[in-house]
């Protein structure tokens, strides 16, 4: 029974992280129909740099020199955050822009990118990986029927529902959130009616990264910052966004929950299958319902 | 590219071993073996509008399906090559009736996904494929006895497979089939409205491009005389994909052109200049900001644009 | 910072530190052309860098000459990829036209690169720890100083029976031949010494969170060997701790889970965890003081197993080419040579078995503090370790390599 209980709440915690990887890629893809093959490497560049501001010093690499330390992990996920939406909205204005249509100039320029933005990495932070510490505060492991569960994954998942909470009331309640909704259903029409498609556009560009990289940095704590994690990090996101259904919030909500379950249980129970337990569950999806749970455009 | 400089460049590649050394003579197999993989993908991505990240599933199972049998059955190439060749078909036949339910960004992530199946299995069945230790002790076919250990040796056979493929592919794009494919791409409603059965037609170059890329897997066996899992990777779909955007999807020479690029990128830029991924990526964000159509195609338009400026 | 290739390699700022051994007269004959197959892009990069840090060092100690003659190196970067490992090979031994290649860095690239070593009669000092290579289908140009994958794992399964006095232990490693050899071989040597495992794990080497197959951890047992490389261990061990899994089981780890690279980004919650490897920096030999100490001043950190594996082969190469007078060309002569030879090096005294196997010392290490970092104290050394551990060679080499199935797992519980 406590095993259960145990692997239900890793299941919650790899959703909650999930979901903050997710989330932009949704955003862009579903309002921009570009699928933003950087996204792994601007949450790898999340974590990167929330482990430049967090690391404990002294570090032997000259960048920890040029950085002060910062008191707290949610200052340094705001501080990602933004470095994050200002070279997204770069990216976006600069290159993506001029691909309008053409998806797979865009495929080749994001991975393009995400090669070099990885060996960047590679040279300012070195090869080995770096952890970003959790925060005092929930550094005990909480006492949950009998057996120990780290706290601070529990905040990761509280820290995502708010996330979606917040974005949910963004589409729904706010002017921007109408006229991303506008843009997801009918580009054309939207455009017509006076939308500033390309502001637009820039704007969602700048929250997906902006997403990405705080997610990069509160993920910190439990993925750490290694070379390889924007490649391990992209195909869950397409997965999630995949089975989740394109442009639906709720879908990769949803889908992200899905998938931390089915990898967390579906590695444990048939740990032959570890390789392909999260492949199989999106091939059954795309085969017979290929817009995906909730999405709104077929893909 | 018109038809003179087709034969131009094959009687040069023709000459090559003469005048280059080993080494060279290596590398331009290889990249024979990237241009077919590259020109079969092409059928799919370029002609078909259908863009897959799942490639390296051809070149995958015909490899290990040529080395099992050799390696653990004692069965001559002759029976191998035909088998592979043919149960990798197959095995397409299926993964495209089930890939081609979706389009768009769901064809390519059903096409990984396939292929990442295929990737975790060779991974783990450790009984059939040795899983991370891969298959060695490989060999070389010996075509009416020539052995083809030779670099210069298998050269020729790479090369005149290579020539057979480019040809009988072109074919397939020139014919009213080819033409029916692009009309898939370009509009599949019309099409559909016309009569055409564009699941059909999807489906057979899917196959088809399926049966070149296992080609391309059997001489990357021979070649290397070695398989391991790496090789079913998303990193060989994506650099072939890559390949042939960049050199440009809609020719017949831009998939080329992109193996080329990207296999020289690979194996012989990488020797001068350490900080040769980086350098891959810039070269590919140049060519989509200055060629977004590609290489062979922003070629010639460059090259008209200047032709257009000589008479003065 | 890019060392060129075809140059002699300079001292191109490097520290001050790197003192110059006193020089030969003038190098004889033309120079040695020699190969490092490395990996220096990717996850696998940060070894691979080492390994060419601690060459370049080793041959700028001594006035990039061996024997006489001057040293040329060429440094072939491979990816972690096999088949690019092999075609990076093809292009050291074609194009640059080397005579003895160090390296490559992984078990695959070794692997795919089996034939063509022996078609080309390539003199190989590996770093790579595939076991076959020199056991079951030995390669006749292939030496190896560092160790096979579990030749480490031996002894440290016989410690942790016989002084820890563990009974029952969890193993957990990459699911990759590595990970499967090195566990294969501490099952084998523990529960031959009374203890039992009780349960083994494989994670793929690419996994995004560990949750799930800590959950699965047992905790009725008196440790967990970690057979990890590469940055896998550190990820695990962390969340490892965040569980309040630290101190309920003890942990001991395998050559590469804890290594000085990256211990430096550890804290305190490494402090006591036990290791087994054949080198450590905290050697005390008049050669391994004077590499870590030069080491840490080029580069801020202790060198660990990658780069003491390159100083070593070095170091064999070196003493090889003195028994040869230089003369390399003569490759029937160097492989009886080298298999013959006995130097002691960095990791101590180095000879060979007659599969081309180092035999030497394994210390059992010990994670503490000293001058502020984290090093790993030598607690105890075995020595005259071979890849066959006490094991009769013969009877050792009809078994089947050692694999995720073999020798079978009698003493799991579900």
């Amino acid at each position: 029974m406590q095993y259960w209980i145990i692997q239900s709440l890793n299941s919650l915690a790899l959703g909650g992280l999930l979901f903050l990887l997710a989330a932009g890629f949704s955003l862009i893809f579903g309002l921009m129909r570009i699928a933003n093959l950087t996204h792994g490497s601007l949450y790898m560049l999340g974590a990167y740099a929330g482990a430049t501001l967090l690391a404990p010093r002294p570090q032997s690499l000259k960048v920890f020199q040029y950085f002060p330390q910062v008191p707290s992990i949610w200052i340094a996920a705001l501080l990602g955050g933004a470095f994050l939406a200002v070279l997204g909205g770069l990216l976006e204005r600069l290159i993506l822009r001029k691909l309008a249509g053409n998806a797979l100039g865009q495929v080749l320029v994001t991975l393009g990118i995400s090669f070099i933005v990885a060996d960047f990495c590679l040279i300012v932070w070195g090869g080995d990986p770096i952890s970003i510490p959790t925060p005092e505060a929930l550094r005990q492991p909480l006492q949950v029927a009998g057996l120990s569960f780290p706290a601070y994954r529990l905040v990761v998942v509280a820290i995502a529902v708010v996330t979606a909470a917040v974005l949910y009331l963004m589409m729904e309640r706010t002017r921007l959130g109408a006229m991303i909704r506008a843009g997801v259903d009918d580009m054309q029409m939207a455009r017509a009616v006076g939308i500033p498609v390309s502001k637009l556009f820039t704007t969602v560009f700048c929250i997906g990264a902006a997403l990405a990289g705080a997610g990069g940095v509160i993920g910190g704590p439990i993925m750490s910052a290694y070379p390889g994690l924007d490649a391990d990090m992209l195909p869950l996101a397409l997965i999630v966004v995949i089975l989740g259904g394109i442009g639906s919030l709720l879908g990769a909500f949803v889908g992200s929950f899905l998938i931390g379950a089915i990898y967390t249980f579906g590695t444990a129970l048939v740990p032959d299958l570890a390789y392909v337990i999260l492949f199989l569950p999106m091939i059954v999806v795309i085969a017979f319902r290929p817009r995906g749970l909730f999405g709104r455009q077929t893909v | 590219m018109k038809k003179g400089a087709w034969i131009l460049l094959a009687v040069a590649l023709a000459g090559l071993p003469w005048v280059a050394g080993e080494f060279y003579v290596n590398l331009t197999s290889q990249i024979f073996i990237a241009a077919i993989f590259a020109a079969s993908l092409n059928l799919l991505v370029g002609y078909g509008g259908l863009p897959s990240l799942g490639h390296a599933s051809w070149l995958g199972l015909a490899a290990y399906i040529s080395a099992w049998m050799s390696l653990k059955l004692g069965l001559g190439h002759w029976i191998t090559a035909p088998v592979a060749l043919l149960g990798t078909t197959l095995v397409a036949c299926a993964f495209g009736w089930i890939s081609l339910r979706a389009t768009g960004l769901g064809f390519l992530m059903i096409t990984l996904a396939l292929s990442q199946v295929l990737w975790g299995t060779a991974y783990r069945w450790v009984s059939v494929t040795d899983g991370d230790n891969g298959l060695r002790g490989l060999t070389r076919p010996m075509p009416f006895g020539i052995s083809l250990d030779g670099a210069t040796s298998f050269y020729y056979f790479t090369l005149a497979i290579t020539v057979v493929a480019i040809v009988v592919m072109a074919m397939f794009v020139a014919s009213p089939f080819g033409a029916a494919l692009r009309g898939t791409r370009d509009q599949p409603r019309r099409m559909g409205a016309l009569g055409h059965a564009v699941w059909t037609v999807r489906w057979i170059t899917f196959v088809y491009s399926a049966f070149w890329g296992a080609v391309s897997g059997l001489l990357f066996v021979y070649y290397n005389k070695y398989i391991h899992p790496a090789s079913l990777s998303i990193t060989t779909s994506a650099e072939a994909l890559l390949g042939v955007i960049a050199g440009g999807s809609g020719t017949l020479a831009g998939p080329i052109v992109g193996a080329a690029i990207v296999m020289l990128l690979k194996n012989y830029v990488s020797a001068y200049v350490e900080r040769w991924n980086m350098l891959m990526g810039f070269v590919f964000v140049l060519i989509v900001i200055f060629m977004p159509e590609g290489v062979v195609p922003g070629v010639k338009r460059l090259a008209r644009r200047f032709g257009r400026r000589k008479p003065e | 910072m890019t060392f060129n290739r075809r140059r002699f390699i300079q001292a191109t700022g490097a520290g001050v530190s790197a003192a110059a051994l006193p020089s030969f007269a003038r190098a004889q004959g033309a120079p040695i052309r020699l190969g490092l197959m490395t990996v220096k892009t990717g996850p696998l990069a940060s070894g691979g860098i080492d390994m060419e840090r601690a060459l370049v060092q080793y041959l700028k100690e001594r006035d990039t000459t061996m024997a006489g003659r001057k040293v040329e190196l060429f440094v072939g970067d491979s990816g972690g990829v096999p088949a690019q490992s092999r075609t990076k090979l093809q292009e050291l031994v074609e194009r640059d036209k080397i005579q003895i290649m160090i390296g490559p860095l992984d078990t695959a690239s070794a692997l795919a690169s089996d034939d063509y070593i022996r078609a080309q009669q390539l003199l190989t000092l590996s770093v790579a720890a595939a076991e076959d290579m020199t056991q079951r289908k030995p390669n006749p140009w292939f030496t190896r100083g560092t160790s096979t994958s579990s030749q480490c794992a031996q002894p440290l399964a016989d410690y942790c029976a016989k002084t820890l006095k563990y009974k029952r232990m969890i193993t957990i490693a990459d699911d990759i031949a590595y990970g499967h050899e090195m566990c294969a071989g501490f099952q084998r040597v523990f529960e031959d010494a009374g203890g039992k495992i009780v349960q083994k794990l494989f994670p793929p080497l690419t996994v995004p969170d560990y949750g799930t197959y800590i959950a699965q951890l047992k905790t009725n047992v008196d440790g967990i060997f970690f057979g990890f490389a590469g940055s896998n261990g550190f990820r695990f061990y962390r969340q490892f701790n965040e569980y309040g899994l630290r101190g309920k089981i003890a942990v001991v780890g395998g050559m590469t889970a804890f290594d000085e690279a990256v211990l430096r980004n550890m804290g305190d919650e490494a402090l006591g965890i036990i290791t087994s490897c054949w080198y450590s920096a905290e050697i005390e030999n008049a050669t391994n003081k004077r590499f870590a100490a030069n080491f840490r001043v080029d580069w801020g950190y202790d060198p660990g197993f990658y780069a003491a594996a390159t100083y070593v082969e070095a170091a064999v190469l070196d003493a090889t080419l003195q028994k040869l007078n230089g003369k390399i060309e003569d490759k029937q002569a160097f492989m009886k040579t080298v298999r013959a030879i006995n130097v002691d090096t960095a990791r101590g005294p180095v000879r060979f078995d007659h599969l081309g196997n180092v035999v030497g010392n394994i210390y059992i290490r010990k994670v503490e503090r000293k001058d502020g970092r984290l090093v790993n104290r030598v607690i105890h050394t075995y020595p005259n370790v071979s890849q066959f551990w006490t094991y009769k060679e013969a009877e050792f080499l009809k078994n089947p390599v050692y694999s995720r199935d073999w020798p079978p797992a009698k003493n799991l519980e579900s």
